[in-house]
């Protein structure tokens, strides 16, 4: 499942090389000046009010082109549900067992349905956990905030610093190093590199464990067992972020440190390492923040793949399973969910594009 | 890229990857088992823990105990009965004494209220229980006073204890939920002799003893059981140390062999594959044709080539090793005699090497589902002996809901089996008031002889009688075959650690957490 990506991304060009968001990207040097006395709080009201508006027509047709995939999904729901005892069920219990889940009416009425009912703050229950919905999201969400946080932070320090290490010395062994890894990362889905790294760590070496939340003969979630059981996904899913964070700190760095600012602070002596970190890296840093926004659905659809492969127990994976159940009530609300934070992700680096570049009016987006 | 480009990417992807590693900290220590701990790996995890959804509904719970349960034999024993059930003259009526002396895991006293909720509730149309069509026979539970049950019966059905080893639940906790939805079906609370710890969905489900437990507190005090769908990580697991148990393919299972502490233990099964013969298929519903093929049919070498040896012929439903197995059925494999047959019959060999009759060709679908590669192997091996007699069949793959609208037409390579009672597999397989009714009688079976030992069967209490009956089914399915059975595949397992009472029961084709040399794991105690 691919996240969705409505609203109005604004850096949407991916880093092609070593010319990558100069084109279209903010111009950097805005982020060095003084900054502002007061936020602008009222276009940025406005701007969240508007993109609230917009959201409840996508949201609508999200949910809607959800049923009908759904609908259209070969998988039938009632053996999904029942599992292996729908192949010894008479005719009889499996129509009851339709009727009950409430699979046998058209697709629009089922989303009408859902639609009313989660308006008046029932969600539903799921098929396949047997759980009400808003039971399951509750339980699983943490989990699912907590792996995605510690590798988002992960790929931004770390394509940020790598990132400056690359632009340093341009074409350097360095450079190269850093700029054809990310290239192979980038390429590289999460589930593979998900595998690879179960295999290598938990299979070969045995040194960090293959999946989970605790040890496989204890039921205790301690700091120690969860750093450990956190480790290699937060790593696999770090990694298959970093390399745009990389690509775009090495472009926005290499673009200051031409620019005259960085330049001046050369010239006045400053130290390479004040140069570096205190002034191109700012400017750089720019295109990065609009990145953050616009990464949250491949950052959701990264989750997705990680979760299933290392058990863990969170939304992600819970997603899955809805969708090959055909479960719509679970699928739904977390669709709505997905969808909310991608539109959340596109408003987030949309008012820090206006803050950071003062030739962006809020008011016109 | 150049040569040197590469070899500088992969040593950054190694870099990159080591210093990921090392965030972390090492390992402390492996997982391995403490004395009074176990863990199993299992391949699939019940969709609910609730057995008024269908947990549990053929016995060893392990949460949970039925009136009834069975010993290694699979001989009915009391559990939460005091005794096994009184049937009244004419078959119609069970009593149930109780255990005065029984509690749910929270405190509750079990009483003959929680017998009639839970099976009242499972009879619910409104509750989501797939396999309600179990207890159809029953028409009324009703309690007299707190310790005894009387089941009334639709119809005589001998059979029917066998279903009462049906876990029980608190009507305490789980009648004040939604029987669907509620957390009863993720934090059960039963009588049995282990409480759940927690489940985590797709890894594992932990249980510790039930110190409490009426028959005794377990010797193994800690149950985890591991989910581990994929048999190479569960087999690399249980090298490692982290896993004491695992079911494992024959072949794997095979390289423990040698390997200290750790022992094979295959369990015999009544779990069959066969392949469905429709006899509204105007090849398959000539009984000459399902004759040949059945004698046309090399069992042996589906053994020993698509299951190593782990398993055996299949000359019915019933497997050659069960008490109700019909002596005399046994089918020599005979490709000769089978082309003879259909000689006789009247289909001649066709120009293609396939034969032909009235101008209709001997050929016809065989599916299997898709991804089961056992049943593929044995598709094709199906496939290939019929094509040797001049029958063409062409192996096709598909999901159930593809092949479902196909049953009444095309064979299917079917699985199936329970070792109990044999009314359980040859009612819904062949009795003609079933065929076609959902997942029943898939070949639309009719043969009234069959049918009026069938019921027989199932109506009489004498067990002499009964035999008899089960016997003259399984010889008139010989005459005139309705399933072509293949074999029964046995189910292997690696064990270690140092238990005594490791056994295992016949088991039956849905084996999950309740099959397995652990059915009785509250049993086993510390080896000397």
């Amino acid at each position: 499942m691919t996240a969705p990506t409505p609203g109005v991304p604004l850096t949407k060009a991916a880093p092609d090389g070593a010319t990558a968001p100069t084109g279209d990207g903010p111009q950097p040097g805005g982020a060095a000046r003084a900054p502002r006395a007061a936020l602008p709080w009222r276009p940025m009201a406005g701007l969240a009010g508007r993109r609230l508006l917009a959201a409840v027509p996508v949201l609508a047709a999200v949910t809607l082109g959800l049923f009908a995939l759904a609908a259209a999904s070969p998988f039938d729901p009632v053996k999904q549900y029942a599992g292996d005892a729908a192949l010894r069920a008479d005719a009889a219990t499996l129509a009851q067992l339709r009727e009950n889940l409430g699979v046998d009416v058209h697709f629009t009425e089922q989303w009408w349905r859902w639609l009313t009912s989660a308006l008046g703050g029932d969600l539903g229950d799921s098929s396949t956990l047997r759980q009400p919905v808003a039971q399951v999201v509750t339980e699983r969400i943490g989990w699912s905030v907590l792996l995605c946080a510690v590798a988002f932070v992960l790929a931004v320090v770390i394509g940020a610093l790598l990132g400056v290490a690359a632009a340093r010395r341009r074409g350097g062994l360095l450079d190269r190093c850093v700029t054809a890894t990310a290239y192979v990362l980038q390429a590289a889905p999460p589930f593979w590199l998900g595998l690879l790294a179960v295999w290598l760590f938990a299979l070969q070496l045995g040194v960090l464990p293959a999946g989970g939340l605790t040890d496989t003969d204890s039921d205790t979630v301690t700091a120690g067992s969860l750093l450990r059981h956190l480790a290699l996904p937060a790593a696999v899913l770090a990694l298959s972020q970093t390399p745009w964070f990389v690509l775009y700190v090495r472009q926005g760095v290499l673009d200051a440190l031409g620019e005259d600012p960085v330049r001046g602070a050369r010239a006045r002596g400053l130290k390479e390492h004040t140069v570096l970190y205190g002034h191109a890296l700012r400017s750089g840093l720019l295109p990065v923040l609009t990145l953050i926004g616009s990464r949250v659905p491949e950052l959701i659809t990264g989750a997705l793949l990680v979760e299933t492969v290392f058990s863990w127990p969170g939304i992600a994976s819970a997603t899955v399973r809805a969708a090959t159940a055909s479960d719509f009530p679970l699928l739904a609300a977390l669709t709505v969910l997905a969808t909310l934070a991608v539109l959340l992700g596109n408003l987030m680096a949309d008012l820090l594009y206006g803050l950071a570049d003062p030739r962006v009016a809020l008011e016109e987006m | 890229m150049t040569g040197r480009r590469i070899r500088t990417t992969a040593a950054a992807v190694a870099a990159v990857l080591l210093g990921a590693a090392g965030c972390s900290s090492p390992s402390e220590g492996g997982g391995g088992s403490a004395d009074t701990s176990y863990v199993v790996g299992i391949a699939t995890e019940p969709e609910t823990l609730s057995p008024l959804l269908g947990y549990g509904k053929d016995g060893n719970s392990k949460i949970f105990d039925g009136l009834l349960s069975r010993d290694a034999d699979l001989t009915l024993t009391p559990a939460l009965a005091a005794e096994l059930p009184e049937a009244s003259e004419d078959g119609l009526t069970y009593t149930y004494t109780l255990r005065e002396d029984v509690a749910f895991s929270d405190g509750t006293p079990f009483t003959a209220a929680d017998v009639v909720f839970t099976y009242e509730t499972i009879l619910d149309e409104d509750t989501n229980n797939p396999a309600r069509g179990e207890l159809d026979a029953i028409e009324s539970v009703t309690a007299e006073g707190d310790h005894r049950v009387v089941f009334r019966l639709k119809y005589p059905y001998a059979a029917f204890p066998e279903r009462t080893v049906l876990p029980i639940a608190s009507e305490a906790v789980a009648g004040k939920q939604d029987v669907n939805t509620g957390a009863y079906n993720t934090e059960p609370v039963g009588t049995g002799p282990y409480v759940l710890t927690s489940w985590s969905r797709g890894e594992k489900l932990s249980f510790r003893a039930n110190a409490d437990y009426w028959g005794g507190e377990p010797e193994v005090e800690k149950l985890t059981m591991a989910v581990i769908d994929d048999d190479d990580i569960r087999a690399t697991r249980l090298r490692s140390g982290d896993l004491d148990a695992a079911v494992l393919p024959p072949d794997l299972a095979r390289t423990f062999a040698d390997s200290d502490g750790r022992k094979i233990v295959e369990a015999t099964s009544a779990d069959f594959r066969g392949v469905t013969m429709p006899t509204e298929n105007e090849v398959t519903g000539d009984r000459a044709v399902r004759r040949a093929l059945d004698i046309a049919t090399d069992r042996t070498a589906m053994v020993d080539n698509i299951l190593d040896g782990a398993g055996r012929v299949a000359h019915g439903a019933v497997p050659t090793v069960s008490p109700w197995f019909a002596e005399g059925t046994e089918r020599p494999h005979d490709p000769a005699e089978a082309e003879e047959i259909l000689e006789q019959a009247g289909w001649e060999p066709g120009e293609d090497g396939v034969r032909v009759k009235d101008g209709r060709r001997a050929a016809f679908t065989l599916w299997y589902p898709a991804g089961d590669q056992v049943r593929q192997e044995h598709a094709l091996a199906f496939a290939g002996d019929a094509k040797k007699i001049g029958v063409d069949i062409t192996v096709e793959s598909g999901t159930w809901e593809v092949i479902e609208p196909a049953m009444k037409e095309d064979a299917v390579l079917a699985g199936g089996g329970n070792p109990t009672d044999p009314d359980f597999d040859l009612y819904t397989l062949f009795h003609s008031d079933l065929a076609g009714d959902g997942f029943h009688n898939m070949a639309r079976y009719a043969n009234p002889a069959v049918d009026e030992k069938l019921e027989e069967g199932r109506r009489s209490a004498d067990r002499e009688v009964r035999k008899a009956a089960y016997d003259a089914v399984q010889r008139e399915l010989r005459d005139d075959p309705g399933h072509i059975f293949l074999t029964h595949i046995d189910h292997v397992y690696v064990v270690s650690g140092d238990w005594e009472n490791v056994t295992t029961q016949v088991e039956p084709h849905d084996h999950g957490l309740g099959a397995g040399p652990w059915w009785n794991i509250e049993d086993w105690r510390r080896g000397k």
